[in-house]
């Protein structure tokens, strides 16, 4: 497991019981500011559905660096939380990386029980879009 | 009591946010959300915090907590049995209305619910606070859940027809064009369609823009005028997974003042899936057959 993803994994897994579901919190508390161009160009921005509030995200950048953005409203701060950790792992990592970055992921962090298996499967659609744009720009 | 509260049936099991802002410390309030993390983020101040998902449901069956459990989850949260609870949440209450209804599975007497939510409470600059309250443990008795008068089975849906049968999930829903809601994953209906005879009101026909409830014409209105059902008959809601039908629920029950009214809780994701269970697609509500 790559270092960069190592590390998110062993916050979440440090913590046991409602402490891990604050490590999630202090996730959603720091995803960074969706880039202002965004905003002015929606349509650069696609909707993940998985995800039972509305969040929206934007792969971009070549094989050796892709960026991330996202955006979540911050009454779904669940949802904040599963895109903050999934910035903290993956952005600016190459495609191939990013690639090999296992599905499982969302599980790794251990929260399945905690929150119940459903709403973790909002963070597994957005690791499944990730990677799907992913290998778009790699095969381009 | 406002002139809207003064229509409805049963007025006492709703509140205004001056109301519960007047009365904090002497009812006990809880915070049910979709969002898990929410409450943590700032919350009605007195308020706790009870998840739906990982608290009122059994972790093996799939079925609510049993009585014991029950009483173990209320004592943990500082609840008696004589308290007044006041029930609020996200998304105009859908998932504070599911708690409502699994409180009164409980018998729990005085269950009260704040009209317009957390949003009308935040839109109105009320304080909120992220101090969780320290509570002494309730006294709270275990009480035996009764499902005979307020949840019907997949049997009882086959037992109820042509008695009325309200879909509150989407028009796309209910025809079948697709098989969740818009906006929200699938959560594993091999089928779409609705259950036939079935009337289809999206539960946003019964709240107002800021996500209070609609005065008592208006809900006649759309619940039973729109639909041709009358009060004195029996009726079942149900939707995708139970919460949102739990809203109308509590309208038809507690608002209009239909007697016999019962939540599905198994809906469309159990339905979907039920092996030669006979289902209906387009806009007609089909005949159960």
């Amino acid at each position: 497991m790559l270092e960069r993803v190592r590390a998110v994994v062993d916050d979440f897994q440090a913590m046991e019981g409602n402490d891990r579901l604050q490590m999630l919190l202090e996730y959603s508390e720091s995803l960074p500011d969706l880039d202002p161009r965004f905003g002015d160009n929606p349509e650069l921005l696609e909707r993940v559905e998985e995800c039972q509030s509305p969040v929206f995200i934007a792969v971009e950048g070549t094989p050796d660096q892709i960026n991330l953005h996202f955006s979540a409203p911050r009454e779904a701060p669940t949802t904040r939380g599963f895109a903050s950790a999934l910035n903290s792992a993956l952005n600016g990592l190459s495609a191939s990386e990013i690639l090999d970055v296992s599905d499982d992921f969302p599980s790794q962090l251990g929260l399945d029980q905690l929150i119940s298996p459903l709403r973790v499967r909002g963070m597994r659609g957005m690791l499944a879009r990730i990677k799907r744009k992913t290998a778009e720009i790699a095969a381009n | 009591m406002s002139e809207k509260f003064a229509e409805y049936a049963h007025p006492e099991v709703l509140v205004t946010t001056d109301w519960l802002a007047a009365n904090l410390n002497s009812v006990r309030v809880v915070e049910s959300n979709e969002d898990i993390l929410l409450y943590d983020t700032g919350h009605i101040p007195t308020a706790v915090k009870l998840d739906w998902h990982t608290e009122l449901n059994d972790r093996v069956r799939r079925d609510y907590l049993n009585g014991e459990a029950f009483a173990a989850l209320m004592r943990s949260k500082g609840i008696s049995r004589d308290d007044t609870i006041v029930l609020y949440g996200d998304k105009s209450n859908w998932w504070a209305c599911y708690a409502f209804w699994v409180f009164k599975l409980f018998g729990h007497q005085d269950v009260r619910l704040l009209d317009g939510s957390r949003a009308k409470w935040i839109a109105e600059g009320r304080e909120l606070t992220k101090e969780v309250p320290a509570l002494p443990v309730g006294n709270y008795p275990s009480v035996e859940r009764d499902d005979s008068q307020l949840r019907a089975f997949r049997d009882d849906i086959a037992k109820h027809s042509p008695s009325p049968i309200v879909d509150i999930r989407s028009p796309q829903e209910y025809t079948g064009e697709r098989l969740h809601m818009p906006d929200y994953p699938n959560e594993g209906a091999a089928r779409a369609g609705h259950i036939p005879g079935a009337r289809n009101v999206p539960w946003g026909k019964c709240v107002q823009e800021d996500g209070t409830f609609k005065p008592l014409d208006g809900l006649k209105q759309v619940l039973l005028t729109e639909t041709g059902f009358s009060p004195d008959q029996k009726f079942i809601t149900y939707c995708r997974i139970g919460e949102r039908s739990s809203l109308t629920w509590f309208a038809l029950k507690y608002l209009v003042g239909v007697k016999d009214v019962r939540n599905y809780d198994g809906s469309w994701t159990e339905w979907g899936n039920l092996v030669a269970a006979p289902i209906a697609q387009g806009e007609e509500p089909g005949v159960f057959a």
